[in-house]
């Protein structure tokens, strides 16, 4: 069960090749109404039936805030995942109906910056997309710096510089060209914040050089959904419903506690929101402990786990769920 | 942990550490009469950042004036200024040209502290990137939450209203944005009944 409202039954209005990875697609309601109303940043969990096995998956807004006629998102072909990518780009077609959560924003512009540094690796462009047409909108000053594998992989490129002009930076790996992060951060005015979209080791690299040239933690954002990771299955018991699961090698732990019946709090489903939290019990073994959320503290004491993304090895796990 | 011991509160209310060196391209300093004692204190353990720290000093409301021992660290530069609010135009001015890197200090009454941070806020900084740590009076700066007049140095409780003159009760209610306590009508409900005021913030 997610919070809040309920969920958008939807039908795919556009399915468009954007380069040899990546497909964009469009979704409008089934019934003809407006789409919510979102702010740059956020993200929509859309959920599929392949083939019997049901896919959750977060995927960042990219199409105008203000557009509510529709969502669109941008899905990068993952063969080395679990199949939700290769399932959006094989098997969704246009006038098939699916079903997304109510937008999430986890995040968002910090409304209170004098100026917006924007840091895309790759598919990590989308969310960026939409804060860009929200700042744009706002009158609020920006600068993209966007890493692209080659001319060919770099998504929306064009688009974004026919929009936005000088503002948009863009490095391509192929040639050698790489973010002079350095320079960029330590030449920013007062009161700028930096938003970081991309690979791990980008997001890392971003934050560490931040902290090293004083930059506060707080004007520091970056989002980062994490694919749950497979592993060996394990078995888990489920206290208060009484249950015992087998989590599959493939499966996340809570798709197993889904795929048992049970209801779950969830929201991103990528280890960065925090919802899915959950009380360990008894826990003989190691937690694989996945997520963003949780502090190392937390961590450490494996006392709690975020089933979305984590996972167990050892002899028992008990939760409170 | 801080050096003034506080009363128990509503967790709201602002609490404050004591100064450390941060890492950064430069260094400000805003303080208050014995919130120099706090600056001398991390400046003459931290010998590296002096020739990128730029202090701004006003003497206590109390009297307690040691710009004497802030100019003898031989920071890079030293200003010192009668009150706050002559001392604002170039808080804003310094936020307004410095650069992502900037680390932001301030030390001595909640009231300049509190309109150290509103200031580094405005300049879209988050609350948490000033570092503060309290020194000498706790008398409070309060707003009058009725005529909005902002009376400073308030050390009974409950007060009158330098604006309107309402008996105001000061509350541990502290506006973040108005770097102020609230005041609030004693005897709105009971006009006259005032209680003695008693001296509650030294």
């Amino acid at each position: 069960m997610s919070v809040g409202a309920p969920k958008i039954p939807v039908v795919v209005a556009e399915v468009v090749a954007v380069n040899d990875l990546i497909k964009r697609f469009r979704f409008v309601r089934r019934d003809g109404g407006a789409m919510p109303v979102f702010s740059g940043g956020a993200h929509v969990v859309v959920e599929m039936d392949d083939h019997g096995t049901r896919r959750m998956n977060p995927y960042s807004l990219m199409s105008h805030p203000a557009d509510s006629a529709g969502f669109e998102i941008s899905v990068r072909r993952d063969e080395a995942g679990r199949g939700g990518s290769l399932y959006m780009h094989n098997h969704v077609r246009v006038g098939m109906e699916m079903v997304l959560s109510q937008p999430v924003n986890l995040f968002p512009l910090d409304a209170r910056a004098k100026k917006h540094l924007l840091i895309a690796g790759g598919i990590g462009i989308t969310p960026f997309v939409a804060q860009m047409a929200q700042l744009q909108a706002m009158g609020g000053r920006f600068e993209l710096h966007y890493s692209v594998r080659s001319p060919a992989l770099g998504a929306y490129v064009d688009r974004l510089r026919d929009h936005y002009g000088p503002r948009v930076h863009v490095y391509h790996d192929e040639f050698g060209e790489k973010i002079d992060l350095a320079t960029l951060l330590k030449s920013q005015p007062l009161g700028t914040h930096v938003y970081v979209c991309g690979p791990k080791g980008m997001i890392a690299w971003v934050h560490a050089t931040a902290r090293a040239m004083g930059w506060p933690d707080r004007a520091v954002h970056s989002e980062e959904f994490l694919a749950p990771p497979v592993g060996q299955a394990f078995e888990v018991q489920l206290a208060a419903s009484g249950k015992s699961i087998t989590v599959q090698p493939n499966q996340s732990l809570l798709e197993a506690i889904e795929a048992a019946g049970i209801e779950a709090p969830y929201l991103c489903r990528g280890g960065a929101c925090g919802q899915c939290e959950t009380d360990v019990l008894r826990c003989d073994g190691i937690i694989e402990h996945n997520d963003h959320w949780l502090t190392d503290d937390q961590k450490a004491s494996n006392t709690k786990i975020m089933p979305c993304v984590s996972r167990f090895r050892g002899a028992a796990l008990i939760l409170d769920r | 942990m801080t050096k003034t011991e506080f009363e128990p509160a509503i967790p709201s209310r602002p609490s404050y550490g004591v100064l450390s060196p941060g890492i950064g391209s430069a260094h400000l300093f805003v303080a208050d009469g014995e919130g120099a004692d706090a600056v001398c204190d991390l400046l003459s353990a931290a010998d590296g950042l002096k020739a990128a720290s730029h202090i701004i000093y006003v003497p206590g409301a109390n009297g307690c004036d040691k710009s004497t021992a802030l100019q003898a660290l031989g920071v890079a530069q030293f200003h010192r200024s009668p009150s706050f609010a002559a001392a604002l135009p170039r808080l804003t001015k310094v936020l307004a040209d410095a650069h992502m890197g900037l680390q932001i200090y301030t030390a001595g009454t909640e009231g300049l502290m509190a309109q150290v941070a509103a200031a580094a806020q405005a300049a879209g900084l988050p609350y948490e990137a000033v570092q503060m740590e309290h020194r000498g009076s706790l008398a409070r700066r309060v707003q009058c939450v009725h005529c909005k007049g902002v009376t400073e140095n308030v050390t009974l409780d409950p007060f009158q209203c330098s604006h309107c003159g309402l008996s105001l009760f000061v509350r541990d209610h502290f506006s973040r944005r108005l770097a102020a306590f609230q005041g609030v009508c004693i005897d709105a409900e009971d006009p006259g009944q005032i209680p003695a005021s008693v001296e509650r913030f030294k």
